[in-house]
């Protein structure tokens, strides 16, 4: 069915200076990871008793699952609207994906205390197994997360499968590939729609999470409905990435870019952003917290930024003309981005308000930590797209810089 | 005036996650169980000796003591007196785990270390805990606190002292056994006892001396009998228990409104079976159609 055939990997040899950078990089990254493992969190994290959840859970893992959207937002269009000329962003935005969702599992490892517990999750404890706690929307993220980080390298595997049958030496592994393929054009189906339903399911329990936060939530953040507003935000946040992708990839391995499939994705944006925003701000009027929104302090100023950037987005795409143009496309997708992270921000941490008098700020290890998160992801992107067929377009130059 | 509202917006989240009202989730936990124990503080009794945190602290092993007294609860110190100050008026103020009714932690405890057990006691399992610290977000009175300076943290709240009154062998309570704080209180200020007992104790103490617990504040008041959908560890004071420190919570507890919302997205895991169902007949027609097109 998806026809890859246009997908070629970058080639070329890898970057010299870029991966001494990394490299040295993400060595010192190791050190202070080694100390966070011995000497505990507290010694390299601003986390406290009253914010047990900082920059790790609100970035890593809950802005960047959303940020990492691009292969959900795109399989939904692709595979369920049926706009089939989407296809070449889905290889590129499945990478993505599956990098992101990776670096929010090792997230994960690095910000829980007692690590060495992790795999009693899926076996619900041990050795009592199968002892599943159903009331806790951390269990359906926990559970989630695993299986769509599976799903997601199982939806790439085609790439990799493509490139062993071409040109590995062993013939073992030929046929392994070739069987795989064939595998592939059964199945393929029934993996993209677990692809979908399980980001549809984590996306919105991710919201959920903080419905248990209760009164230490401020009210313009604690809704009902925070569900369904972070399984919406994440489609704009999702499709923002695609974007920015597409242009990234053109302009470092010299992709054509595709625009015209970029302009009506755009269009598709409009209603999401609509939606999001009718139902963020008519839920709060509905249940009657108008008044909050202009009393809560420098908490209204900070819900206005938020919506400020979700409206102003939603202008820059509303008008048929202005969406056509690509550089248009690439603000709106960054104010998307901003306000989809924004809103999650807020909810996990600047809204959160566990007692009075009470603080957070990241340590400049912790936020370290997570720059360490991003390189080692950007450094595995970098190392797939030159070996692997991920990107299509062909490549104006015949060798990338 | 926007609870009607609330609630209404709620059961439309509810409905619009595509289930009917879902029953068993919210009556889990309505009410104290029948062999409920839980501690009775009063605050008009208390003298700030801290007697009680030392004895808290010798109970369960933990390190510190009373020249060097804690100033917060943290990952080695379950138990605090703390002393609030205002205009011509002053109060002490004890704070653990309040054993609540329908407790946030354990609901929010994915793999189940956080759990409400015999007597309503609610404990924490060191061999399931993978120390996420949900339950830290999740407990409405900021109680479970984390060791951030080891390796191998634990989580650490208040457990009734059930190692001390609770035998395992014959699942009982050890005859006239007590949490440490209330073995050590001089004053009687914090008490261990029944549930229904220790309700009907802090009722009659009212009934008796209003004006004792009837502060600047309005008429006396016994928290936890309904805050937050209740408590196993009740307070009397003669102050606002807001100025004490202790929230201002609704009768119905978050975590029953928030397994609503969970399960009610959840129910029977029908919604997820059959959207699975639906999205893999769509992919297959839509890529039968682009194979006919394309062949
Ligand atoms: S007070 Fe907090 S820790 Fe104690 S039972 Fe209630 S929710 Fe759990
Ligand atoms: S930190 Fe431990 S006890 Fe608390 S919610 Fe996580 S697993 Fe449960
Ligand atoms: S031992 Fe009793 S009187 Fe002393 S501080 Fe504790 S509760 Fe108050």
């Amino acid at each position: 069915m998806a026809s890859h055939s246009h997908a070629q990997p970058v080639g070329g040899p890898l970057n010299k200076r870029f991966v001494t950078f990394m490299a040295i990089f993400l060595g010192v990254w190791a050190v202070v990871l080694l100390f966070r493992f011995i000497y505990g969190i507290g010694v390299v994290s601003g986390l406290t008793d009253y914010y047990p959840w900082g920059v790790w859970i609100a970035f890593d893992v809950v802005t960047g699952t959303a940020l990492a959207c691009g292969g959900y937002a795109i399989a939904i269009l692709c595979y369920i609207l049926n706009k089939g000329h989407y296809h070449p962003l889905v290889r590129p935005a499945l990478l993505t994906s599956a990098l992101g969702y990776s670096m929010a599992a090792l997230a994960i490892i690095l910000d829980v205390g007692r690590w060495w517990h992790i795999w009693r999750i899926p076996i619900g404890g041990f050795p009592d197994s199968f002892r599943y706690n159903w009331d806790s929307a951390l269990l359906e993220v926990a559970l989630c997360v695993m299986a769509y980080v599976g799903v997601l390298w199982i939806e790439l595997g085609p790439a990799f499968l493509e490139k062993w049958k071409a040109t590995s030496k062993s013939s073992a592994l030929v046929g392994f590939a070739t069987a795989g393929l064939k595998f592939y054009d059964k199945a393929l189906i029934w993996i993209i729609a677990l692809g979908v339903l399980l980001p549809t399911m984590h996306q919105s329990s991710l919201g959920t999470l903080m419905l248990l936060a209760g009164h230490k939530l401020h009210g313009l953040w604690f809704t009902p409905w925070i569900p369904l507003l972070f399984l919406i935000s994440c489609v704009g946040m999702g499709y923002s990435v695609v974007v920015w992708e597409s242009s990234l990839s053109s302009n470092l391995f010299k992709r054509e870019k595709e625009t015209s499939m970029l302009i009506s994705l755009s269009g598709a944006m409009v209603v999401v952003v609509s939606l999001y925003l009718v139902l963020r701000l008519g839920d709060l009027i509905i249940s009657g917290k108008t008044g909050l929104m202009f009393t809560s302090g420098w908490l209204s100023l900070v819900f206005w930024g938020e919506i400020a950037l979700f409206a102003i987005a939603l202008l820059i795409l509303a008008s048929k003309q202005r969406r056509s143009n690509f550089s248009n496309m690439l603000r709106a997708s960054i104010l998307l981005m901003l306000a989809g992270s924004m809103y999650r921000f807020n909810t996990y941490i600047t809204a959160f308000q566990p007692a009075p008098g009470q603080s957070y700020f990241p340590s400049f290890l912790e936020v370290f930590i997570t720059f360490g998160v991003i390189a080692l992801e950007i450094s595995l992107y970098y190392f797939i797209v030159t070996r692997y067929p991920i990107l299509s377009g062909a490549p104006a130059e015949a060798s990338a810089r | 005036m926007s609870i009607d509202r609330r609630t209404l917006l709620k059961g439309l989240a509810v409905a619009g996650a595509g289930a009917v009202a879902p029953v068993e989730a919210s009556e889990k936990y309505a009410e104290a169980p029948p062999d409920a124990v839980g501690m009775l503080y009063d605050a008009t009794r208390c003298i700030g000796c801290q007697a009680c945190v030392t004895a808290c602290k010798t109970a369960n092993n933990l390190p510190g003591n009373r020249y060097n007294p804690p100033r917060d609860l943290d990952g080695y110190t379950k138990n605090i007196i703390r002393i609030y100050e205002g205009e011509d008026e002053s109060s002490y103020m004890k704070s653990q785990c309040m054993h609540c009714i329908d407790p946030g932690c354990a609901n929010a405890c994915m793999i189940g270390a956080f759990k409400k057990r015999e007597y309503g006691i609610v404990t924490w399992d060191p061999e399931r805990c993978i120390g996420c610290r949900y339950c830290q977000v999740a407990c409405p009175y900021n109680i479970p606190k984390f060791q951030w300076d080891t390796g191998v943290p634990k989580i650490v709240k208040c457990e009734l002292c059930n190692h001390i009154i609770h035998d395992p062998d014959t699942g009982t309570l050890r005859e006239g056994a007590m949490p440490g704080c209330c073995q050590a209180c001089p004053k009687e200020a914090v008490i261990f006892g029944k549930y229904t007992d220790l309700v009907e104790d802090a009722k009659r103490r009212i009934a008796e001396r209003p004006e004792r617990y009837w502060g600047p504040d309005g008429e006396p008041k016994i928290f936890g009998l309904t805050d937050g959908g209740g408590t196993q560890v009740l307070y009397l004071a003669d102050l606002s228990f807001a100025k004490l420190g202790l929230p201002t919570l609704g009768d119905e507890g978050i975590a029953k409104q928030a397994r609503e919302i969970q399960h009610g997205i959840y129910r029977g895991f029908i919604a997820p079976v059959a959207l699975y169902g639906i999205l893999g007949l769509v992919i297959w027609r839509n890529s039968r159609q682009s194979k006919k097109e394309e062949g």
